[in-house]
């Protein structure tokens, strides 16, 4: 086995770890603590695949940013601060039939595709093709996500203030 | 290069980091500092052990070898335990890609990545989930105001950071901290963005909690904030990260601002450490000087202030960028 499939075992073992602890903690705090080791760990993935600006990005973002969020949103509400709360409710046996479901078509989506070999080299810096791509050809995109976060802030705001 | 070779090269790069930041910049860090707090209040600060108090550090971190482990009751103990380890390590990560000089072979420095300085704004925004995990952990009101006061002034502070350091980025045509370096071989960057400098050394500053942003472990309101709890070396741990940040924060504006290694006539390694500790100084200087600041003036001197003149300063640079080709 190459060092690079050890790397992806390795990390894939952290992330799938970490995943089911976000999972079935009872205490929310954990569950967001356990974020941080899946996030860094398909951070690690992306580094195997040479993506490091989107690995920088995703540090940046959702270990350091996201997480944060969630866990701020944690301790300023009532029910989170260290109670024990269950994460299942009677629906349980219909949720982890769809996610065994999901599993499979995903397991075998990913079996029988021919996947194809990358032709030509990567570049060795990726950020200037990255912000090309986001004011070239995908600009539709990357304009409709800038808007759609605009509309989360106002909205955010506007909540925030409805007590005036 | 083989990957085992890589892993023994990771591993002997993490014990000469943790070394080097353990006695270089925690060590002799808390040292300065109170000699620095003494000579600014007029007193003389630690004298009896070793040549002028010089191994008082080291007799400090001794004596808290042998402290006693304490968890306080009903704390959470893996969360508690496990904040330990991430603040020091998301400080001792930034060292990666800090240039510290340069060779006949290339320059000093662990790993030329050419994301660096977003490498960088990445790890170091790791340490507020340290933080906030010592500060809930801990299961003490005093740590988790100082934790969620952290959470927030550090939130808002990485925002200026990160458009210094794209500002910066721009005018270098890199992310590589060694391009950087080299594209001030003429002018150093001090010169050319002024405002980018003042405005990352003050976001700075609340980034690794000192005093005038200092709330996060204000001692007359909350006692150590969010390592109130922590005892022997755990305490020691935390201490390490805040200077190990400190030292990363001042290393870096020296490598943004102050032409990092280049300078005439002395060896590039010590060029680079004269500037680190005239920066070390500046901020410690600062901290004995200004009395500290409220959550709601810190936060909105971020979000009103700093981010528009940031944003400002961005755009007025990418035009220059543009204009001059």
């Amino acid at each position: 086995m190459s060092g690079e499939a050890v790397a992806f075992y390795v990390l894939a073992a952290i992330t799938l770890a970490s995943g089911v602890v976000v999972v079935t903690s009872p205490n929310l705090v954990h569950s967001a603590v356990a974020l941080v080791p899946a996030l860094l760990g398909v951070t690690g993935i992306y580094i195997l695949l040479n993506a490091e600006f989107l690995a920088g990005i995703q540090v940046l973002i959702y270990a350091g940013g996201i997480t944060v969020l969630i866990l701020f949103v944690i301790m300023l509400t009532d029910g989170g601060t260290g109670l024990r709360v269950p994460q299942r409710n009677e629906q349980g046996p219909i949720g982890a039939a769809l996610a065994a479901a999901t599993a499979g078509l995903l397991i075998a989506v990913a079996t029988r595709t021919p996947w194809a070999q990358g032709a030509g080299t990567l570049p060795s810096y990726t950020p200037g093709a990255i912000g090309q791509s986001f004011l070239g050809p995908n600009v539709l995109v990357f304009e409709g996500t800038s808007v759609l976060l605009l509309v989360t802030l106002v909205g955010a705001i506007l909540i925030a203030r409805k007590e005036e | 290069m083989p990957w085992y070779v890589e892993l023994a090269r990771a591993v002997v790069g993490t014990i000469i980091i943790f070394s080097a930041v353990a006695i270089v910049a925690a060590m002799l860090g808390v040292l300065l500092e109170r000699k620095i707090s003494a000579w600014i209040q007029s007193r003389i600060g630690p004298t009896h052990t070793g040549p002028r108090g010089l191994l008082q550090t080291v007799a400090d971190t001794i004596k808290l070898l042998q402290k006693e482990y304490i968890v306080p009751q009903n704390a959470d103990a893996v969360i508690f335990a496990s904040a330990v380890v991430v603040v020091p390590l998301a400080a001792l990560l930034d060292y990666v890609v800090l240039p510290f000089g340069t060779t006949r072979w290339g320059p000093l420095i662990f790993r030329d990545l050419n994301i660096g300085v977003l490498y960088f704004a990445a790890t170091s925004s790791l340490i507020v989930v340290g933080i906030l995990m010592a500060g809930w952990g801990s299961n003490n009101k005093y740590a988790l105001l100082g934790g969620l006061r952290s959470a927030a002034q550090m939130v808002s502070y990485e925002i200026p950071i990160g458009l210094v350091l794209v500002t910066i980025s721009m005018l270098a045509g890199s992310l590589s901290t060694v391009t950087i370096v080299h594209a001030q071989s003429r002018l150093w960057f001090i010169v050319s963005q002024p405002v980018s400098f003042v405005i990352f050394f003050i976001a700075a500053t609340a980034e690794v909690n000192r005093a005038p942003f200092d709330l996060v472990e204000a001692e007359s309101e909350l006692v150590a904030g969010y390592f109130s709890e922590y005892t022997g070396m755990r305490f020691a741990l935390f201490q390490l990260g805040e200077y190990g940040e400190m030292f990363a924060m001042a290393a870096l504006a020296v490598t943004l601002f102050f032409g990092g290694w280049q300078g005439p006539g002395l060896p590039s390694v010590v060029w680079f450490l004269i500037k680190l500790y005239a920066l070390v100084f500046v901020f410690m200087w600062v901290r004995w000087t200004y009395p500290r600041f409220r959550i709601d003036q810190l936060l909105r001197f971020s979000w009103k202030v700093l981010i528009p003149v940031a944003l400002l300063n961005l755009v007025v640079t990418a035009y220059f960028v543009i204009v001059r080709g």
